[in-house]
């Protein structure tokens, strides 16, 4: 189970380099053929839809108006803020959850430790479409049992087309193992239990000592988790598609049949951009990291 | 104890949002509603049902899908974890793997599904132009199928098992790999008797995990072959969008815990199989 989680954490993360070593030349060969065919395998798609994208199939003309034509395209903003609020909605719950959850657990409760470990594992392992039939048989409850009572409203009110909250809950759900690996690496990486005590010692209250001591220890981690999160909500279909709520991907697979090349331009722009974010992040990584041990 | 009030929130959190609605898939699943009176009661046939015909096939279909494609990429992703890291000045090179693993392995499938349309689909760039130059397009290979399915899925699942994989391939510490050399070891000794069994387990967890996020996989079955191919997410995906049939409902159900049996019976062979390497190892 712990092999499982192993590194689910880990994009991102730079490990130091492990030396060369010298006088093993023979054997080399398949390194490149392994990274060139599957290097191929991963680029041929990317840039054949750049390709797909900028050239025009019938005049063979060059053109970038799938691209400009996005911020303008029908509902695209709509459902692209909505996607970034969600995210952001789950960055925040996610990591108030667990920031306490993990500090906790590692300073004053490890016995819990494997308890939460699993719990955080599970969602990982369980279809989210299994997961999401459950949440649709849960909400159904509201007009089958609780007509007419608050909890019917509360309900109801999760539901809202326009920001849906019981994505928000759900995608805290499905994040929880990417930030608990992270939040866990980095509370294992530092000297919590000194830092803290020695808070304690001079005399920092409880949450003090959290915002003042954990959270830029964290740093790293904090950021790390957080971007995972973002990057999970903002390409997470599965959810949003069986509730019936448009999100930046169901948007795409709406507008996929009236505007193919537009859904191509969108598709590849989004990743390549979180690629771009990633990369900033890893070397934010590093140069804190080189900075520290200076 | 006060302490242990703390974690409330959290265990609350779980119970609510992750174990509440996968209890009750276990009871509804066993309730059917009558066509004429609109009763409940407590019933099997949903479970009945999802056993034979088109369900049996889409069970059979995801469990070859994904059982195809956690093997191949578990190999694929390996042999490019030990490429990229064993590259002589490749901080470069792994970062830039890494960082991009992180996102095709966790971005979600609609993307993937879509440049791979532009790329090999029907009026993809790469068929357009095997049909110029060769003449004949793809042959008889269609990214609509099942072996379509298959290519999309490596694109996600190769990027997940680099990323499960490199944490337990630098845990190999370069000393036994001297130890072994200076002991006279050929390299395939040295995997046979000492890298290999370490990476045995971390190896058979990662295949786990892959093999459950292509049995899992919605979103590029969706968007690729609606549900032309025998699946059970596309199945149940169907089941619930059906207002026609009573009791559609009830069998999206059964087959999502059918899919969480399946997925808890692979865990629980995992698990079996991992004790019995680790008893062997120590």
């Amino acid at each position: 189970m712990t092999a499982l989680a192993e590194g689910i954490a880990g994009a991102g993360g730079v490990a130091p380099e492990t030396p060369a070593r010298p006088g093993r030349r023979g054997g080399g060969a398949w390194r490149f053929a392994v990274l060139g065919l599957l290097g191929l395998y991963f680029l041929v798609p990317i840039a054949a839809s750049v390709w797909f994208t900028v050239r025009n199939r019938g005049t063979g003309e060059f053109t970038a108006e799938h691209y400009t034509g996005i911020p303008g395209a029908d509902g695209f903003a709509e459902s692209f803020t909505r996607s970034l609020v969600l995210a952001g909605l789950t960055v925040l719950i996610a990591l108030a959850l667990m920031v306490p959850t993990v500090v906790l657990v590692d300073l004053r409760l490890p016995r819990l430790r494997t308890t939460v470990e699993l719990l955080t594992l599970m969602p990982l392992v369980v279809p989210p479409i299994a997961l999401v039939v459950g949440v649709r048989s849960v909400l159904s409850w509201a007009p089958d049992y609780f007509l007419d009572t608050w909890l019917a409203e509360a309900f109801f009110a999760i539901q809202e087309p326009d920001l849906p909250w019981i994505l928000v809950f759900a995608y805290v759900v499905l994040a929880l193992p990417f930030v608990y690996r992270a939040l866990d690496s980095g509370v294992r990486g530092a000297d919590l239990r000194t830092l803290t005590e020695a808070a304690r010692n001079l005399g920092a209250s409880w949450p003090r000592v959290l915002v003042s001591v954990v959270l830029p220890v964290l740093r790293t981690s904090v950021l790390n988790a957080a971007f995972l999160t973002l990057a999970l909500v903002l390409g997470e279909f599965t959810f949003a598609n069986i509730l019936g709520f448009e999100t930046f991907p169901t948007w795409i697979l709406r507008i996929s049949g009236s505007a193919p090349q537009l859904s191509v331009a969108v598709s590849v722009l989004s990743l390549v951009v979180t690629w771009m974010l990633l990369l900033m992040i890893s070397a934010l990584d590093r140069r804190r990291g080189t900075k520290e041990s200076a | 104890m006060l302490t242990a009030l703390g974690t409330a929130p959290f265990f609350l959190y779980v119970a609510v949002f992750l174990l509440l609605p996968i209890g009750v898939l276990g009871v509804e699943a066993f309730r059917a509603t009558d066509p004429v009176t609109f009763e409940e009661t407590w019933s099997t046939d949903s479970i009945t049902t999802i056993t034979g015909g088109v369900y049996r096939r889409a069970y059979l279909g995801s469990l070859q899908l994904s059982l195809i494609t956690a093997v191949l990429s578990a190999v694929l992703g390996l042999a490019l974890a030990v490429a990229i890291l064993r590259a002589r000045r490749g901080l470069l090179l792994r970062r830039l793997v890494l960082t991009a693993s992180g996102v095709l392995a966790n971005f979600g499938g609609i993307p993937l599904a879509f440049a791979f349309i532009a790329t090999i689909g029907s009026q993809g760039v790469v068929t357009a132009m095997l049909q110029d130059t060769l003449g004949i397009g793809l042959g008889g290979f269609s990214l609509y199928s099942m072996t379509g399915l298959a290519l999309v899925y490596l694109y996600f699942l190769v990027p997940l098992m680099v990323l499960t994989i490199i944490p337990a391939l630098e845990a190999l510490r370069p000393q036994w790999r001297e130890a072994a050399d200076n002991l006279g070891a050929s390299g395939w000794q040295y995997w046979r008797h000492v890298g290999g069994p370490v990476l045995l387990p971390p190896v058979l967890g990662a295949t786990m995990l892959l093999f459950a996020s292509a049995f899992a996989a919605y979103a590029t079955a969706k968007a690729l072959v609606g549900s032309s191919v025998p699946l059970v997410t596309l199945q149940i995906a169907d089941a619930l969008s059906s207002n026609v049939v009573v009791g559609a409902e009830n069998l999206g159900k059964a087959l999502a815990l059918g899919m969480v049996v399946v997925v808890g019976l692979v865990m629980a062979f995992y698990a079996w199989v991992q004790r019995r390497t680790q008893r062997w190892l120590a």
